[in-house]
């Protein structure tokens, strides 16, 4: 879990920057051009691969966890406290990563099917992959569950990151509070970076000039 | 005080078990929550009932016999103690208590609130232990141990076996518990030279007794009473993935 989830997270890393670009105010020719340069990549598509299987073995690593964990307690406890000694995020992981699940398998339908695998787009009209992003995020209901799943995926990072390195071994009282301090940093910025689209381009309207003239 | 107790009250292994509820009055704020127990129990007697059924014997917080799920928590609400430790004070008058057993598939209830943890003797009997004789204490300095090491393996060995780690974690994971025992041995050089066989023969028999996952919520590190720390699991995530690495 660990080793998969961290891999994960570069990849996060990478995505937030290519996003970003939609933002250079070009009429989304930066973003379309990385778009572009990412498909015909032969090292891309091998990293595509590398990803898919981490994504799969993160979650049926996870599924495995939460059966063998499941078993471990047969019979509940009448009262419960563990409210008092654990955050709610650190023990619904399993809650948060569905959700996130959820919303990968929307996100691919909406990118990479059409654009990788069918090679349609919507109405059959010639959409640019930028043009494309500002049209699902105009829409409220993509929008509402874009920024809903960042705000999990921020909170999912937020416990992620540093039990990810205590699982691998990396504790002590020096760099454990700076590990935790990385990994609320990091969930703050992907939630923020992340969702500064659908709050830009749903609320504040923002990528006008990317917008299709119709 | 007076109070309402749930008590879960279960006559072997293989009965379903239920609560039954008592009424305690009188409470002394100044008992131990075991002695308010003794008490009840004198009251079920003297009227011919079968006392309730719970762990205890040094009653000064070391031997980690008294394991009770009060109100939610291990050894109640009180950081840091066991229940013997426990004091009433720490309870409201007119206060609804609920006692359960621990509950884990690696520790069955025997009778009401008494759990066996045999599950624990066997982990340490698969490797938590160095086989040859030490002879008596040496010199001081004779063999040179930096002080945070000492310190940490002293603080590891200060695990008394109680099994609240695995009481309070969600996953009902014995990590807490068998990395401080990891941890104590491998700190020191006399347990060095079979730390890589034993952190793989105990996470071993761990995992065979069906304890769950770690899932690094801090449950366990938060209800040991003696204030075990976290970072003797990474310890042992990290001996075991040498371990592991080297094919020990």
């Amino acid at each position: 879990m660990a080793l998969t989830g961290l891999f994960l997270i570069t990849f996060l890393v990478e995505h937030l920057y290519t996003n970003l670009l939609i933002f250079a105010g070009d009429g989304g020719l930066a973003f379309n051009e990385a778009s572009h340069s990412m498909v015909h990549s032969i090292f891309i598509r091998v990293v595509e691969i590398v990803l898919f299987a981490a994504i799969i073995l993160h979650v049926f690593q996870a599924l495995s966890l939460t059966r063998e964990n499941a078993k471990a307690r047969p019979v509940k406890y009448a009262v419960s406290g563990v409210n008092q000694t654990s955050d709610w995020f650190s023990r619904n992981m399993g809650l948060t990563g569905s959700l996130i699940l959820f919303f990968i398998v929307v996100h691919l339908n909406n990118y990479f099917v059409p654009y990788r695998i069918t090679g349609t787009v919507g109405d059959g009209q010639e959409y640019s992959i930028a043009q494309c992003v500002v049209l699902a995020l105009r829409h409220p209901g993509y929008a509402g569950l874009y920024l809903v799943s960042v705000i999990v995926l921020g909170f999912h990072l937020n416990h992620g990151f540093q039990s990810a390195f205590q699982s691998i071994g990396f504790n002590n009282k020096t760099y454990m509070p700076l590990l935790k301090l990385a990994g609320t940093g990091l969930a703050i910025l992907f939630t923020v970076g992340f969702g500064a689209f659908p709050v830009l381009i749903f609320l504040f309207k923002f990528c006008q000039d990317i917008l299709p003239l119709n | 005080m007076n109070l309402t107790l749930k008590v879960w009250r279960q006559k072997n292994a293989s009965d379903k078990g239920a609560f039954v509820t008592y009424n305690a009055k009188n409470v002394s704020e100044d008992m131990s929550f075991l002695e308010m127990l003794d008490v009840l129990n004198e009251e079920l007697v003297e009227k011919g009932d079968q006392p309730i059924a719970f762990d205890h014997d040094c009653r000064e917080g070391i031997c980690g016999m008294c394991s009770m799920y009060i109100n939610g928590r291990a050894h109640g609400p009180q950081n840091g103690t066991t229940t013997c430790q426990l004091h009433m004070r720490k309870f409201k008058d007119g206060e609804t208590i609920t006692i359960e057993p621990w509950r884990a598939a690696a520790f069955p209830v025997i009778k009401d609130l008494v759990v066996d943890r045999s599950s624990f003797d066997r982990i340490i009997a698969a490797g938590g232990f160095i086989s040859v004789n030490t002879g008596n204490a040496q010199d001081a300095n004779s063999l040179p141990i930096a002080k945070k090491d000492a310190d940490d393996a002293f603080a590891a060995a200060a695990c008394i076996g109680c099994g609240a780690c695995v009481a309070s974690c969600k996953n009902s994971s014995a990590m807490l518990f068998v990395s401080a025992k990891v941890s104590q041995l491998a700190l020191l050089p006399q347990g060095r030279p079979e730390a890589a066989t034993r952190v793989l023969n105990m996470v071993k028999q761990m995992d065979e007794e069906g304890f769950g996952n770690c899932t690094n919520t801090g449950s366990c590190e938060a209800e040991c009473p003696k204030e075990i720390s976290l970072e003797n699991i990474a310890r042992m995530n990290r001996e075991f993935l040498f371990a592991s690495l080297a094919g020990a």
